[in-house]
Order: structure tokens, then sequence, then C-alpha cells
């Protein structure tokens, strides 16, 4: 059960990449819209698509967790 | 002073051996399970129904009695009531929303991603009714995901044509017809992956801190208008608004390419020259 418990928190680390790649994602775009607040809502829709991309990543290691602490029990 | 010391001591004790005496696990097993409601068996057929199933059932009747009951006596003229006001800039907000990402081709789909829209965000926040949100067990997720890649594709093929769609396969170059194969089916699992994860992620959060007793009153209000209002509401958001990309894609003209292009901008430039 320790192993595995280990294995869980490993797959989960994928949180990493997702967290750091939203960050500079959202740094950028409120950089873009203070140089051109007029383009506000293009940017936006931008930004979320590719925030909604790079937490899917999270989203994998998050269901990779589930899976090993209910299959491998 | 050692009164108050000894009692400190025993208070800190009793809450500790109060929150070591939980059976998390348990607890937390308990709520991730999906139970069976009601069975009913035809021959040796049995037929189960899942708690998720049950939940959108009610969604679904409260939807469909709300909508009986707010489009009764719509006016075109004359004077409109206040209900009818505020259904008409409902609409009209979320279709102008629409309308923008996917361009004006794709208006037949609008009220499907609308309703889509509404069943995603009303399951992931029936949380707080103290119901278990349906959108927590991937059956339903699944079957959202692949209704709306069914939709893309029949987009794609009554747009494009039987020969178009095949010839969207090679679009970029021919190298990448396999990737574009694999895409039909990775493209349904990141959706329903996608609102799976977030939903059960926030669904466990949220009962680790209601299976500790001192975190009962008042935190979970807190972090439920985070996890279930605020996630709940985004998640919905973003599986239409991908689907409604998805659509847009599949709705678009086949490029030509832009060698021929130029051609046909120095021919008409020529023309444009020699008529003048």
């Amino acid at each position: 059960m320790g192993l595995i418990a280990v294995g869980a928190g490993i797959a989960v680390l994928a949180g990493f990449g997702a967290g750091i790649g939203i960050g500079i994602a959202t740094g950028k775009a409120v950089e873009a819209q203070a140089r051109q607040p007029e383009m506000a809502g293009t940017i936006q829709k931008t930004l979320i698509l590719g925030a909604v991309l790079a937490e899917a990543t999270a989203i994998y290691g998050l269901i990779g967790a589930i899976l090993i602490m209910l299959l491998l029990k | 002073m050692y009164n108050f010391g000894k009692l400190l001591w025993e208070v800190s004790i009793t809450l500790g051996s109060m929150i070591m005496k939980l059976d998390l696990q348990h607890e937390l097993t308990e709520q991730l399970e999906i139970n069976e409601v009601f069975s009913f068996s035809i021959g040796n057929v049995k037929i189960g129904f899942d708690e998720t199933t049950v939940v959108s059932w009610i969604i679904i009747a409260v939807f469909t009695v709300l909508a009986m009951i707010l489009t009764r006596n719509l006016k075109v003229t004359g004077e409109i009531s206040r209900r009818q006001l505020m259904l008409e800039m409902l609409y009209e907000k979320t279709e102008n929303f629409f309308r923008e990402t996917m361009g004006d081709k794709a208006e037949k789909q609008i009220p499907w991603l609308m309703s889509t829209a509404m069943f995603i965000g009303v399951s992931n926040i029936i949380g707080i009714f103290g119901f278990k949100p349906p959108t927590k067990s991937m059956q339903v997720t699944a079957v959202m995901a692949i209704t709306s890649m069914v939709l893309v594709e029949y987009c794609a093929f009554k747009s494009k044509g039987f020969v178009g769609r095949m010839r969207a396969f090679t679009k970029p170059i021919w190298i990448v017809t396999p990737i574009n194969i694999l895409e039909l089916f990775t493209k349904p699992l990141s959706l329903s992956m996608r609102l799976f994860g977030n939903i059960i992620a926030a669904f466990t959060i949220m009962e680790l801190i209601k299976a500790i007793p001192i975190f009962k009153v008042g935190v979970p209000v807190a972090l439920g208008l985070y996890f279930d209002i605020f996630d709940g509401i985004l998640q919905a958001y973003i599986f239409v608004f991908l689907t409604a990309l998805y659509i847009k894609e599949a709705l678009e003209d086949e490029e030509e390419e832009p060698e021929k292009k130029m051609r046909k901008k120095l021919k008409n430039k020529k023309e444009k020259k020699l008529s003048a």
C-alpha cells in the first residue's frame, strides 16, 4: 500500500507543469491587455483556451493517480 | 494557573482524538461510491439505475417544468412582460457569444450548445443542494463528450461532403493523417476527462473538509463558493466553448492553397490594370 500511495503522489506531480504554464500564459495575457486594452475580449478567449489545454495535463495526472489508487489495491 | 494549563491540555487531547478517531478513508469511499438507487429485472436481465442517473433525471425534469412555465404567453407585438424581457436578454447575450466564436454559419447548433451548457452547469453546482453531482461519474461526461463529437462530425460531413471530410484528414500535409485520425478519439477523451477530473477533484476536497469536525460550520460555505459554483460554471463554459471551436473548425470551407491564392490575386490585379 505504501508504494502505491507514493506512486499516486508522483502521478499528481503533473500539476507542477500546468501551474507554471498557466501562470506564464496569464502573465503574458495581462501584459498584452495593458498594451492593447481594446483587444481584451479576444485575448481573454485565447487565454482561456490555452489555459484549458495546459490544465488538461494536470487533470491527466490526477486521473492517473485515482486509477493507481483504485486499480492497484 | 496550573488548572488552566491542565484544562487546555485536556481540550486539545479530546479535539485531537476526535480528528484521529475519524475513519476518513471509510467516509471518503462512501461518498465517492456511486450507489444503485433502484433496479428491476426483465427476465434474466437486471437493469439498475445509479444515483447519478436519477439526479440527472431530476435536473431534466426541473428544466422541462421551468421551460414550460417561463415560455407561456410570449408575445411578438404589444406590451411584453418582464419575464419575457429577461428571457430575451439572456438568450441574445448567449447567442451573441456563440456567434462570435463560431461565425454565422453555425446558427443551427446554438440551441443545442446552450442546453448542454445549462445541463452541465447545473449538474456541476448541484452539490450545494446535497445531491451528488452527475458529472462526477465518468459515464455522464463520456456520453456528453461523445454526443458533442457526433454533432461536430455531422456538421463536418454536411458542410464539406464525404470527399471533403476525407480530404480534411490530410489537411496541412499528408504526413499528419494518422494524427488527424487519432484526433477523432483524443478530442472526446480529453473533453470528458477534463470535466470528470475537475468535478471529482472538487468533490473530494469538499468531502475531506466536511469530514473534519472543526470545519463543519462555515468553512465549507466559503470553499464551496469556489469549488462548487465558480469551478462548476467555468467547466461548463469550457466544455461548450471547446465544442463551439470544434464545430467552427468543422464548418470551415476548404482553404485554397496559398500558391493558388497568390496566383489568383495577381491575375485579378492584372485584369484590373488591363480594364483600367
